[in-house]
């Protein structure tokens, strides 16, 4: 957190605003000195973790006894692989499969959407909804949408198939997820000491702070609400430090610039009228109930596994192991860091990806490995 | 992927409004909030999910300072 952290690209906070001021950092970080710490914290956000490894601020952390561990906060990598392999299986049909950049080349059981992309199937890399609606208007064939992602891009599908009038050939593969379930189902498992959470800003600009309470009051555990600048993430870190040692719990919001209490309403709003609830599998973890999002009656027409069920049940009846020795599954449930697989910068490297954590840039394996820490 | 980034709003058309992240001009959708030429939004594929607060943003840090200068950490 040098240079970076006075001049330069550092000047650009929002508004011309400065949140990387270094003698702020200092002080916050004198502070948690003082307080002579020894917790952990879990955030679930790959951009957190971004500004974390980018700045050193996970060593600056633990040199002040707070250990930082990213759970399972990265849409790509909680996709499932009977997903990937769901929309690889419409490909090779002959429809036209758009998705999100980083999706693309995550293995499925052996080869990846951008292999098929390479033999030429008609996959795309959209960076919106909106341009995957644009592909459907200029053809007769069915173009599917992958969506996956939070909170934060769900409402953009359901915005689209509200207002958006998208043509009869366009399909929408829901692979939408929500974070509060997964946080309440990981500290459910018990597999590791969390003394608090850093719960993901962009996020809660849709949810608001309400859904983390319960969790609070659950496992009496602190959480803050932190935008992605280094002080946010110095200061979060500081407000859960506090609450711990009084031996408060409870949900705090630090990125008030952009988060409201109650969230995004209209964003909640046709969330809601488009989507229901459903039970969903996360990449490391077991089914979690009520932590996907499916289309409600009156959306079919555009609903990918409805509209394609007789050539996806054989998906769908399919045992899918994950990648040998690969650790996604822990590293996403926070229990491994991602120098502790074997295969990390061996056999599995941004460009022989063996997991999608190495694959996504919100991956807890490709962060490490670009940010050249631990490089064996 | 829950990257989301801030952009000024210049012009707006119905759900379609005309943004300038910091020189490169796009069009994104605003059905989500209510903005207006001028507004600072944070936009995430394609979409403006939320309208910054500009006084919350200039507030913020005094405050944080402010708290560090006062505070002691006297709890144990
Ligand atoms: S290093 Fe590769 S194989 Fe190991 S957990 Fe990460 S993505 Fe999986």
């Amino acid at each position: 957190m040098d240079d970076e952290m006075d001049g330069g690209k550092a000047d650009e906070g929002v508004l011309g605003f400065k949140y990387r001021n270094r003698e702020v950092a200092d002080k916050v970080l004198q502070r948690l000195r003082e307080m002579d710490l020894n917790i952990r914290i879990m955030h679930v956000c790959g951009t957190h973790q971004d500004t974390l490894i980018r700045f050193g601020m996970d060593e600056l952390l633990r040199e002040v006894g707070v250990e930082i561990r990213q759970g399972p906060g990265c849409p790509v990598c909680v996709t499932t692989p009977h997903e990937i392999e769901e929309a690889m299986c419409l490909a090779r049909k002959g429809c036209t499969i758009t998705t999100f950049g980083d999706m693309l080349r995550v293995p499925g059981t052996g080869e990846s959407l951008a292999d098929m992309h390479t033999q030429g199937y008609d996959v795309r890399t959209v960076y919106s909804i909106n341009e995957a609606v644009k592909i459907a208007r200029n053809t007769d064939n069915d173009v599917i949408f992958v969506a996956i992602g939070f909170e934060t891009t769900a409402p953009s599908t359901a915005a689209t198939l509200e207002h958006g009038s998208p043509p009869d050939n366009f399909k929408v593969l829901m692979c939408h997820r929500t974070i509060p379930q997964a946080m309440d189902v990981l500290l459910g498992l018990g597999e590791l000491r969390l003394d608090g959470f850093i719960d993901p800003g962009h996020v809660s600009t849709i949810i608001g702070i309400h859904p983390y309470e319960s969790i609070s009051e659950k496992y009496h555990i602190p959480q803050v609400i932190a935008g992605f600048e280094p002080l946010d993430l110095l200061m979060a870190v500081y407000m859960i430090a506090r609450q711990y040692r009084s031996g408060e719990a409870r949900v705090e919001n630090e990125y008030k610039r952009l988060v409201k209490p109650d969230g995004n309403q209209r964003a909640l709003q046709v969330m809601n009228k488009v989507f229901e609830a459903c039970d969903v599998k996360w990449r490391g973890f077991p089914v979690i109930p009520d932590s996907g999002m499916k289309l409600r009656s009156g959306y079919e027409q555009y609903d990918a596994r409805r509209q394609y069920e007789d050539i996806l049940q054989e998906i769908w009846d399919m045992e899918i192991q994950e990648p040998k020795g690969c650790m996604c599954g822990e590293v996403l449930r926070g229990v491994a860091n991602p120098e502790e697989c074997g295969l990390f910068a061996r056999a599995c490297t941004p460009r022989t990806p063996v997991g999608p954590c190495m694959v996504s840039g919100e991956g807890g394996c490709n962060i490490v490995y670009k940010y050249g820490k631990n490089r064996i | 992927m829950c990257l989301a980034i801030p952009a000024r709003v210049e012009s707006v058309n119905g759900s379609m409004a005309k943004v300038d992240f910091g020189g490169t001009v796009q069009e994104v959708n605003i059905s989500l909030v209510d903005a207006e030429p001028g507004d600072y939004v944070v936009v995430h594929a394609g979409f403006a999910i939320q309208v910054m607060d500009e006084k919350d943003a200039l507030e913020t840090l005094d405050l944080w300072r402010e708290l560090l200068e006062h505070e002691s950490v006297s709890i144990t």
